[in-house]
């Protein structure tokens, strides 16, 4: 047994990768020592900035012995007259035995030799020394990077390898370094090397040079930030998971100061506030017990404390200038109102082909227009004066100087400034704020896990806007594929289905599309754009995807439930989601269960009918000659479907499924006795109709052919 | 770019330079009203080619060598990869964090005007004016010391000296430059860097000698003054979006000439001069078959 460690030195990992690449290198190492037969307990592993480090306590410091069957040539070959033949000797030899230990065994070729060999038991620092190169080659890196060609390519230069088993250091050489017993301390703090004797001694000898494992490094910033807020009343810093990853992964040896800013900048807009703090300072915000801002930050440092003040005093004099700044362009920003802003956009680029801002902001108006008549005629309540002005500025805000500096805050500038400038002497005060929160919230939802706008004009705008570039991105052919999808437009798409839903919009996801593509017209961009069919197809494709993820990932219904569902119809949002919850109360009653096989089966005899091209009457008519069971379903369907045609233009579609549910025993019953495929033409094209009507019915709110039976639901 | 830059890290040869380069930047200019934003500043450059192994580590001793104790200091390298669209050039690096103020970009060059880079270059380049305000404690740029009367101790600050420059390119760059002569400078110069580029084209089959003096620096100059052109045509809003992919698109195509030309320049012999050497370096499964028949590698293909 020994204990196994490997330390990859390297400059600046990138925050943002390091917690991946930690695993991924825990798992490449583990598949090494099983793959080599080396297996032992558990694998730890513990990455700073500057190092990924595994370590394998308890495994095997020499493969186990393992005895492997060699089969030879036949025995009529290998023996002439009971002598070995020379393919007997040089088998022998191959095997590395004696001719008189070639054993022999029958097979259904005849009898054959074969030779027991004990397999050369590789030591472990072979093993290891041999493969570990490939399986730290195989980490996976957003971005690669070369220093010295050809081969020497990783996240960043590797510096320097520690590589120990037990006492022993092993043969390894990865992109030119050589592993030795050798790491290194903090920069600054330990600017040293340090001899690691062992694995066991690894983490109590790094904590020496000031270097920390990730919890270790999380539990002091919290403890810090903690003791740090406490030292105001009432005060307490603003948590914040990914800015805590961040710093986390951007330090060895954690400390925090407290650092003040001047009371004035609290009168620009938190969201700026807070975004210079987080997103370009990576400061935590300070707020007091109602969640109000304080003139305070909590600067995480990779350094043991700030004895001087220097720190301190050097992170306020930054996050200074950078509040001037923000305080400057605001400034700069009002001498040009957001409404005369909007021809600006001419100047700025929504996508190379699909031309400017200002022409997308034209299309997105008109239809987002459209979207709030669509509404309105649904007799939901909207202001489509509101939809109308935010639309036509919602924009505007990329000319200005605070969203060119932070880019992040694209429409919550235009929403601010909408709120703190005038548009119109004549527009009411609470429409003007409506305008700025349409505006505001336009980008939302971001991503299917965020909320959607706060109104309705919001959503509506946010829905048109989406849809503009899903629309001529994908007519443009520039579609997502594999994990490529640099436009986000999935993002987009589950964000325009999310706010659908959320305001139970009647829209038409393929009239959406259509619409959005046919306001291209006319303009430059549609000289490239691919055929109608072609488009009509790829979005209905991808905007079925989405809605499939929606409903079984956010929405928990099982896949069987949501092909069922999206059989039926994958247009509109908020009818497929109706539909849904209607079919999983009903899904596990067991007349369903049976009503599931004979869909199945009226399907088949249905494509059989069409595939034979046998005629069906479009109306089923009690003929004399039909069979009795025959007209238990007819009178069934007859007294039913009226009820279940009216429920379902209502939308109560559980109702609907349950007046259904009924024909489970006329059904079961005409299929035991009925034969559809006759020779009388007549008599089959007739049952043919009253099987489509009956298939019909279901199949507008579902396809419960899809239907799993119980237990084996997903 | 400095061609000590854009030029020197092309090509095998090692090279190692520091220096002072001014950046202009027409659209950032702020008509010297804003403490931190500059339409003009100055960096030091250091290009190491190849970067020694210890890089890093020299340049936290250089930050130690103008006065930096980094003991008393919250030092961070952050992820901050850099592109140059219109150079065709990018890298892969940090920038420095210095109690949380930006004072380095610190870049592994990996391709340059459209060209692999071998050996990969390091560039260090440092933020004077920030590292300055830094080192003397000012909120504005134009509060640094720039120089002391030693007899009279009296100052001149960066205000002093540079005031004017910003206000009035301010509002050259977005006020007075006449659009129409822009372009005009503009087209001038795009032409005669690609006269020169065809030119060196049918120089390069030449002797030797003809192509070791051929004006490439030259072209690269016109090269640069197309790219400053762009940024004041830009500042100026004179160019449209779908004019904007083009011009980018445009001096690009310079400096991937000068790139491929420079290169061409660089190497040992002439095509005329020599044969060419068989590629040696490389051990791949495919030599044994190149060996048969040597191949020309076309030049400025």
């Amino acid at each position: 047994m020994a204990d196994f460690l490997l330390e990859i030195g390297c400059e600046e990992i990138p925050a943002r990768m390091i917690d991946a690449a930690e695993g991924e290198f825990r798992k490449h190492v583990g598949d090494v020592i099983e793959r080599g037969r080396l297996g032992g307990g558990p694998i730890e592993s513990f990455s700073t900035p500057r190092r990924l480090t595994v370590i394998a306590k308890g495994i095997q410091s020499e493969q186990p012995h393992e005895i492997e069957l060699l089969t030879g040539p036949s025995v009529s070959v290998a023996y002439k007259d009971g002598q070995p033949t020379p393919a007997a000797h040089a088998f022998a030899k191959k095997a590395g035995v004696d001719v008189s230990q070639l054993q022999r065994k029958a097979t259904d070729k005849g009898e054959y030799l074969y030779a027991e060999v004990t397999k050369k038991a590789g030591r472990a620092a072979d093993v290891l020394g041999e493969n570990l190169p490939k399986a730290i080659n195989s980490i996976y890196w957003p971005k690669n990077m070369y220093w010295r060609k050809p081969n020497e390519k990783f996240v960043r230069p590797v510096r320097w390898m520690v590589a120990m088993l037990d006492g022993e250091v092993i043969s390894l050489e990865f992109d030119g370094v050589r592993a030795g017993n050798q790491s290194r301390g903090h920069r600054i703090l330990a600017d040293r090397a340090v001899s690691i004797p062992s694995a066991d001694t690894y983490v109590a000898a790094m904590a020496d040079a000031k270097v920390l494992n990730r919890e270790a490094r999380e539990y002091q910033i919290r403890k810090v930030l903690d003791a740090a807020t406490r030292t105001l009343s009432g005060a307490r810093w603003r948590e914040d998971k990914e800015l805590l990853d961040t710093v986390v992964n951007l330090t060895e040896f954690p400390s925090a100061i407290l650092g003040n800013f001047e009371r004035e900048f609290l009168a620009l807009p938190e969201e700026v506030l807070v975004t210079v703090m987080r997103d370009h300072q990576k400061y935590f915000a300070v707020e007091d017990s109602s969640g109000k801002l304080l003139p305070h930050f909590l600067a995480v440092l990779n350094t043991d404390g700030d004895a001087t003040g220097v720190i301190g005093h050097g992170h306020e004099r930054v996050l200074r200038a950078r509040f001037n700044d923000a305080r400057f362009f605001w400034q700069t920003d009002q001498k040009i109102s957001l409404l005369d802003r909007v021809p600006l956009l001419k100047k700025v680029t929504f996508q190379k082909d699909l031309g400017s801002y200002y022409e997308k902001t034209i299309r997105v108006q008109c239809a987002a227009s459209w979207l709030s008549e669509i509404v309105r005629q649904n007799e939901i309540a909207i202001r489509p004066g509101i939809v109308h002005k935010a639309a036509y500025m919602a924009k505007a805000d990329l000319t200005t100087e605070l969203v060119k500096e932070f880019t992040e805050l694209q429409g919550i500038v235009g929403g601010l400034y909408t709120r703190a400038q005038e548009i119109d002497s004549y527009l009411p005060e609470a429409t003007r704020l409506a305008i700025g929160d349409a505006i505001y919230d336009h980008y939302k939802p971001e991503s299917i896990d965020d909320s959607s706008p706060r109104s309705i004009e919001g959503a509506v705008l946010s829905i048109a806007d989406k849809a503009d570039s899903i629309a001529g991105m994908f007519a443009l052919g520039l579609q997502p594929t594999g994990s490529k999808d640099p436009f986000a437009l999935r993002r987009q798409a589950n964000g325009v289905v999310k706010a659908i839903s959320d305001y139970k919009l009647p829209f038409l996801l393929s009239d959406l599309m259509r619409d959005a593509r046919a306001r291209y017209q006319e303009s430059d961009a549609e000289k490239k754009f691919s055929a109608d069919d072609k488009f009509n197809e790829s979005t209905r494709a991808f905007f079925r995807e989405r809605l499939e993820f929606f409903l079984r990932d956010i929405k928990g219904f099982s896949y069987d439930v949501v092909n069922a569902v999206l059989a039926a119809g994958d247009d509109d949002v908020v009818d497929a989601l109706r539909r849904a919850e209607a079919v999983k109360n009903v899904a596990t009653m067991p007349e369903f269960q049976a009503i599931g096989a004979a869909c199945k089966r009226i399907r088949n005899i249905l494509r059989q009918g069409v595939e034979k091209g046998i005629t069906t009457t479009e109306k089923f008519r009690l003929r004399p000659e039909s069979a009795s069971e025959e007209k238990a379903l007819a009178t069934f369907m007859e007294s039913t479907v009226p009820e279940v045609e009216t429920l379902r233009a209502q939308k109560k579609y559980s109702d609907a499924l349950l007046a259904l549910s009924g024909a489970r025993g006329p059904v079961d019953a005409f299929f035991d006795k009925v034969m559809v495929m006759v020779e009388d033409e007549k008599v089959r094209a007739n049952r043919l109709a009253l099987l489509q009507t009956l298939l019909q019915q279901f199949s507008t709110i579902a396809d419960f052919s899809e239907i799993v039976a119980d237990g084996k639901e997903s | 770019m400095s061609p000590e830059t854009f030029l020197r890290v092309l090509g095998p040869n090692p090279y190692k330079v520091a220096y002072v380069q001014p950046s202009r930047r027409p659209a950032d200019g702020r008509y010297g009203e804003n403490p931190n934003r500059l339409y003009k500043h100055m960096q030091m450059q250091v290009v190491l080619k190849p970067p020694p192994e210890n890089v890093q580590e020299l340049y936290l001793e250089s930050l130690g060598a103008i006065g930096i104790d980094l003991r008393q200091h919250d030092l961070k390298f952050e992820e901050d990869n850099w592109e140059s669209p219109t150079l065709n050039a990018w890298g892969v690096g940090w920038q420095v964090m210095l109690d949380g103020l930006e004072i380095t970009q610190f870049t592994y060059f990996q391709q340059c005007g459209g060209v692999d880079l071998d050996p990969i270059s390091a560039e260090l380049t440092y933020g004077l004016e920030r590292i300055c305000a830094f080192l003397q404690d000012v909120d504005s740029i134009y509060d640094i010391v720039w120089a002391r009367d030693p007899l009279n101790g009296r100052v001149m600050t960066y205000g002093d000296v540079r005031f004017a420059d910003e206000q009035q390119f301010s509002v050259y760059n977005f006020e007075a430059a006449d659009v129409e002569i822009a372009w005009q400078h503009f087209n001038l110069c795009e032409s005669e860097c690609r006269a020169l580029l065809s030119q060196y084209a049918a120089v390069a089959k030449s002797s030797k000698k003809e192509r070791e003096r051929f004006p490439i620096l030259a072209a690269y100059d016109l090269c640069l003054k197309c790219s400053h052109l762009f940024n004041i045509l830009d500042a100026r809003g004179a160019i449209s979006v779908t004019e904007r992919v083009g011009v980018i698109a445009r001096v690009r195509a310079l400096a991937v000439g000068i790139a491929r030309a420079y290169v061409d320049q660089q190497r040992g012999d002439s095509l005329a001069d020599s044969e060419p050497e068989p590629a040696t370096a490389k051990k791949s499964k495919d030599s044994a078959k190149s060996k048969d028949k040597p191949q020309l590698t076309p030049v400025g293909s």
